[in-house]
Order: structure tokens, then C-alpha cells, then sequence
């Protein structure tokens, strides 16, 4: 049985500068598997590059045994991953739950007939979706914003409405990048729960954090990047006392 | 439960056929008709556009080209061929469809001054094509267009009808019909916009990265939505075509694309109500400023760019934000 995510040998260089380095890992279905690192260390370059937004310089990723190197974002939502962003990205010309509604895209089908003429078979599947994304938003906690303009939105609300996007699409794999950043004690807190919901209910998280509290507390296993090389990997408590791993945090 | 769409559709769509029912009671001669039936045809065109410009965000400085190619498919069709108006006007809206295709797929990954520069060029071959190929076109002079016939049922400007007991002049009838076609196109703009597809091609302007990953294909819905809003174009070419009984090359010229780009960005990108609003005021101000006629362009142009810089949300959205804000104002005083 292989891994979920495969990655071997991957490398990203943007001109002389190499973002991710040789970097090698695999995340088995249903863990919550983080990467952390100092700024500038490469993880959301990873992101992109397992999200399918960067192609890899050298190396390879495999989601499911099938290699990802063709393979657009869009097709990779199709094999069931989804994201968020640190550089949050919300359609901010829509409202609150026409953004969890955009994450459902790939569940609806529709053609341009029965969307021209407005057939019921149209309406019912609208319905259902909008009665998904309401449920979504109730789950990630920003309930009460239902028709409210993304625009309009707090910033801790709409990091959350993104997460609620990325479930939208009921993903096998969920990467979150940052998730956290911005937020308040109280938000984090509540983060962390909805994190442990999303973990629960057998969906694989890859995360990105700062938070460390929330990071060691969460994870499964981690991935630790210092100048887009691995500097080490495993279970929270062998991170902790990996000396590197130490000497990098308290001397960068 | 409703969504906003639905509530402001139904009001939007009441309100226009309101407006354009009962403005017959103010036009009171064949010329008041005649450049009212032109507001309605243009003001289609530009609903169309503004899925393109206003809804995906993305930009064709080169409608008129297809605007153009509608005109003349029917005007050839019709008048050389002897083919009736509804297959020419309805093969012709195919074929151009399939030309936008064509040509959006590549330009399409263009972005910014990059694309507006593509569509430019879009139009300009266009228009210099039908130009050009006088055996077929008239070339610069222009050629006849026969009347329109639905299924042997002749409008024409100077025939007349009767409509439940009521004397229509041929420019009343026009009018009627047009203003039928303006709201069916209303409502299927409404209806693609309050839609998965709808939200699809709105994500692709909110934020195109995130549209791809949940899955998105981003440039099929570019190039479906440049197909959709140039089939607009050329059904609207095509009936413009018939009702002018004669058309030139200016309806594919340069300065339409600037003409009809400039009534989205007025009126307001993204507003369906805007944009019809940015048809009339533009139709009308040449009508108003008749002594500066060498201007026109000049003048739309400088339209254009005051309104980018002054009012970006556009003629409509800006006064419904200025009366919502008024009225908040008031109920808090009341309070
Ligand atoms: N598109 C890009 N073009 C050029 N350089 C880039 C690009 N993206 C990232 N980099 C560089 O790659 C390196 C890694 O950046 P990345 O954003 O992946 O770091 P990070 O670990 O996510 O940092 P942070 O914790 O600050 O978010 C940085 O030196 C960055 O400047
Ligand atoms: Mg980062």
C-alpha cells in the first residue's frame, strides 16, 4: 500500500534560488502532517508545487500512486485535493456563501441549456448545494455570514470561509497554509478544534504553521524545511529534541 | 430560500420591462422609435459584453468585429443568397461562435494589455476584411439589407400592424420586438450569472488560482464565456443589420468596440441594469452633442477614462451605493 502523497527528490529554483531542495517525504492517508520552518524555508513553495500552481525543477510528487507532473490544479481538485493559501485567495465580487458554493464546482453538473432556461433539475441541485454550503459555513464557524458580501468580511472570518471552500469540495487531502496567521488566542483555539473535526471525519491535512503550540499538539508527523532542504522529519516528540531542529529555531 | 440574485432579478427584469413598455408614451415620432429600437439592440450587445468584461473580467477591445460579422452574415444571407432571416441570423451567431472559439482559446491566456492588445487586432482584421472584400461586402460603401421575416412575417420599419386591436407604424413595431429581445437577453444573462457555470466565470475574475483549485478549468470558461458574449454580438449584428436596411463597415469599425466598451465600464462593470443604463446615456449624449460629431471619439474616449479614474464601479452600482447610503443615514436618524 503506498503512501497518499509520495514526494521524492523534489526541487524548485526560481532563477539562482532554490525555494525547495531535494526535498523527499510521504503522507499516509488520514494523518494531519505539518511542515514547519523558518521564513523563506520553502513551504509554501511546496504547497504550490504539490497543489499543482508551481511544476517542479526536478523530482516528483505522486498523490495516490499517480504522478502529478502533467497534471493541472483543476485535475488535481478532480483527485480530490483542495487548498487554502496564505495570501488568502477569496472571490471577493461574491458573496460569503457563493465562495463555499464555487468550492462545490466539481460536484454539480450542469450544462448551458438547463442554466439558460433556469430548468428545476437546476434549481434542486442550487438548493442542495446552497443547503451544503450553509452547513460548511455552520461547521468552520462563520454561520451568521451567510449572504454577507466576502468583501464585508473580517479577516478571521474569511479564513475561515476558505477553509470552508476547501471542504466544499469534499477532499480526500486538504493542504492549509497558515491557517492560523492573524488570528487571535481565541480563534486559534477554535482553529485547532475545526482542524481536529476535518481530521476526524478521514480527511488527510497537510499543514503549514507558525503556531507551535498548535503544530506539536495537532500533528501526526512533521516535516521540518530550512532553506528548502529538509532538515528533519518524524513524530512530534522526535522534532522536539532533534537537535537541528533546535539550533535552527533558537539560532535563525 | 432566496438567495440576492433572485430577488433583484425579478425586480430587475419588472422594472426594465416596466421602463420599456410604458416609454412608448413619450416618444412621439418615427426618429424617437427609431433611435430608442437602436438603444435596445445596442444595449443587448453590451448585456452580453459585460459577462465578458463585468462577470469574468476579462476585456475585448474587438466586439464590433463579431457585432460586424453578425450584420453582414445576415445581410449576405438575406439579401444575396435568399436565405430567410432566422437560419441566417441563427447559422450566423453559430459560425461566429465557433470563430470566437477559435480565436479566444489562445488569447485568452493573455491578461491585461497583453489581451486588450489580441482582441484589438481581433477586430481590426475583422473589420478590415469586410472592408476589403467588396464582391461581397459593398466594401466601404455598404450594402442593402432586406427587412426581417419571422417565418414569412415581414417587420419592417415601413410596413404596418396591428397588435390587439392597436395601429402600429412599422417603427412602433420595431420597437416592440426589440424590446422583447432586450428582456429575453436580460434574462438569460440573469440566468447564466445566477448559476454554477455563473459563479464559475465570476471566480475566474474574484481570484483565478482560486477557481483552479477547486477544480476550475479556467481557460474553458474563458473561452466558453468570449463565445457567449460574441453570440450576443452577432444575433444582435444580425437584427441591427435588418432593421437599419443597410449597414457599412462602421458597425465593425474600431470605434464601435470603443463605443460599446465604454457604455460597460459607464455604466457599471458587473451590473446588468448599469451597462443598459451606459447603452442609453452613450446612444444619447451623440444625439445631445450633435455640433461636435468629429469629436465622437475623442470624446467616448475621454468618457472612458473619467470614468475609470472617478467612478470605477460605474454610472449605476455608484448611485444605488449613494442611495442605500442616504438611506441607512435616514433610518439611523430616526432610530
Ligand atoms: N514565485 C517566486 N519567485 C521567486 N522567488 C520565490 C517565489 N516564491 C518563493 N520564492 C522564494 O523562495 C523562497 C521560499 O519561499 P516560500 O514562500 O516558499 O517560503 P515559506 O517557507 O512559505 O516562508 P513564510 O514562512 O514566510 O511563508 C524564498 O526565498 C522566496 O523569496
Ligand atoms: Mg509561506
Amino acid at each position: 500500500m503506498s503512501a497518499l502523497i509520495e514526494v521524492k527528490g523534489l526541487d524548485k529554483a526560481f532563477g539562482g534560488v532554490h525555494a525547495v531542495e531535494g526535498v523527499s517525504f510521504a503522507v499516509e492517508a488520514g494523518q494531519v502532517y505539518s511542515v514547519i520552518g523558518p521564513n523563506g524555508a520553502g513551504k509554501t513553495t511546496l504547497f504550490n508545487l504539490i497543489s499543482g500552481i508551481y511544476t517542479p525543477t526536478k523530482g516528483e510528487i505522486r498523490l495516490n500512486g499517480e504522478s502529478t507532473a502533467k497534471l493541472e490544479p483543476n485535475q488535481l481538485a478532480e483527485r480530490g485535493m483542495c487548498r487554502t493559501f496564505q495570501q488568502m485567495q477569496i472571490c471577493m465580487n461574491m458573496t460569503a456563501i457563493e465562495n463555499v458554493m464555487l468550492g462545490r464546482h466539481l460536484k454539480l453538473k450542469s450544462n448551458l441549456f438547463s442554466t439558460l432556461f433556469r430548468l428545476p433539475a437546476l434549481l434542486r441541485d442550487e438548493q442542495s448545494c446552497r443547503q451544503r454550503a450553509a452547513e460548511l459555513m455552520e461547521f468552520v464557524g462563520c454561520g451568521e455570514y451567510l449572504d454577507t458580501e466576502a468583501s464585508a468580511m473580517s479577516y478571521g472570518a474569511l479564513k475561515r470561509l476558505e477553509i470552508a471552500r476547501a471542504l466544499a469540495a469534499e477532499p480526500k487531502v486538504i493542504l492549509l497554509d497558515e491557517p492560523a496567521a492573524g488570528l487571535n488566542g481565541t480563534e486559534t483555539a477554535a482553529l485547532e478544534e475545526l482542524i481536529r473535526k476535518i481530521a476526524d471525519q478521514g480527511t488527510t491535512v497537510m499543514l503549514v504553521e507558525h503556531d507551535m503550540k498548535l503544530v506539536m499538539g495537532i500533528s501526526d508527523r512533521l516535516l521540518v524545511l530550512n532553506y528548502g532542504r529538509v532538515l528533519a522529519e518524524g513524530i512530534p516528540e522526535e522534532i522536539r529534541n532533534n537537535p537541528d531542529v533546535i539550533a535552527a529555531y533558537l539560532g535563525g | 430560500m432566496v438567495n440576492r440574485f433572485m430577488q433583484s432579478r425579478l425586480r430587475d427584469l419588472v422594472f426594465l420591462a416596466i421602463i420599456l413598455f410604458a416609454l412608448p408614451a413619450f416618444l412621439s415620432n418615427p426618429f424617437h422609435y427609431d433611435l430608442a429600437t437602436q438603444m435596445a439592440i445596442i444595449a443587448a450587445t453590451v448585456v452580453g459584453l459585460n459577462l465578458l468584461v463585468g462577470f469574468a473580467g476579462q476585456i475585448s477591445l474587438g466586439h464590433a468585429g463579431f457585432f460586424g460579422l453578425g450584420a453582414y452574415f445576415s445581410g449576405i444571407m438575406t439579401g444575396s443568397y435568399g436565405w430567410s432571416s432566422i437560419p441566417a441570423l441563427l447559422v450566423g451567431a453559430v459560425l461566429v461562435g465557433i470563430i470566437a472559439w477559435i480565436v479566444g482559446r489562445p488569447i485568452l491566456r493573455l491578461k491585461g494589455h497583453y489581451l486588450s492588445m489580441a482582441t484589438l487586432a481581433v477586430g481590426f482584421i475583422i473589420a478590415i476584411i469586410i472592408n476589403n472584400e467588396t464582391w461581397l461586402t459593398g466594401g466601404p460603401d455598404g450594402m442593402p439589407v432586406p427587412s426581417l421575416d419571422i417565418f414569412g412575417w415581414e417587420l419592417s420599419p415601413f410596413g404596418s400592424y396591428s397588435l390587439f386591436g392597436m395601429e402600429l407604424d412599422g417603427n412602433q413595431a420595431w420597437y416592440l420586438f426589440a424590446a422583447l429581445v432586450l428582456l429575453v437577453a436580460v434574462w438569460f444573462a440573469q440566468n447564466l450569472i445566477d448559476s454554477p457555470i455563473g459563479r464559475a466565470l465570476r471566480s475566474v475574475h474574484g481570484s483565478e488560482v482560486a477557481a483552479r483549485v477547486v477544480g476550475v478549468n479556467t481557460a474553458s470558461y474563458k473561452s466558453l464565456v468570449f463565445v457567449i458574449s460574441a453570440i450576443y454580438a452577432s444575433l444582435m449584428g444580425g437584427l441591427y443589420a435588418h432593421f437599419q436596411g443597410f449597414i457599412t463597415p462602421a458597425v465593425a469599425a474600431f470605434d464601435f468596440s470603443i463605443v460599446l466598451i465604454t457604455m460597460v465600464v459607464l455604466g457599471g462593470m458587473g451590473s446588468t441594469m448599469g451597462v443598459i443604463l451606459g447603452a442609453v446615456v452613450l446612444k444619447l449624449l451623440p444625439q445631445v452633442l450633435a455640433d461636435f460629431q468629429e469629436l465622437e471619439t475623442v470624446m467616448f474616449g475621454l468618457i472612458l477614462m473619467l470614468t475609470m479614474i472617478f467612478m470605477p464601479k460605474g454610472l449605476l452600482p455608484t448611485i444605488q451605493m449613494a442611495v442605500s447610503k442616504r438611506m441607512k443615514k435616514k433610518a439611523g436618524g430616526q432610530a
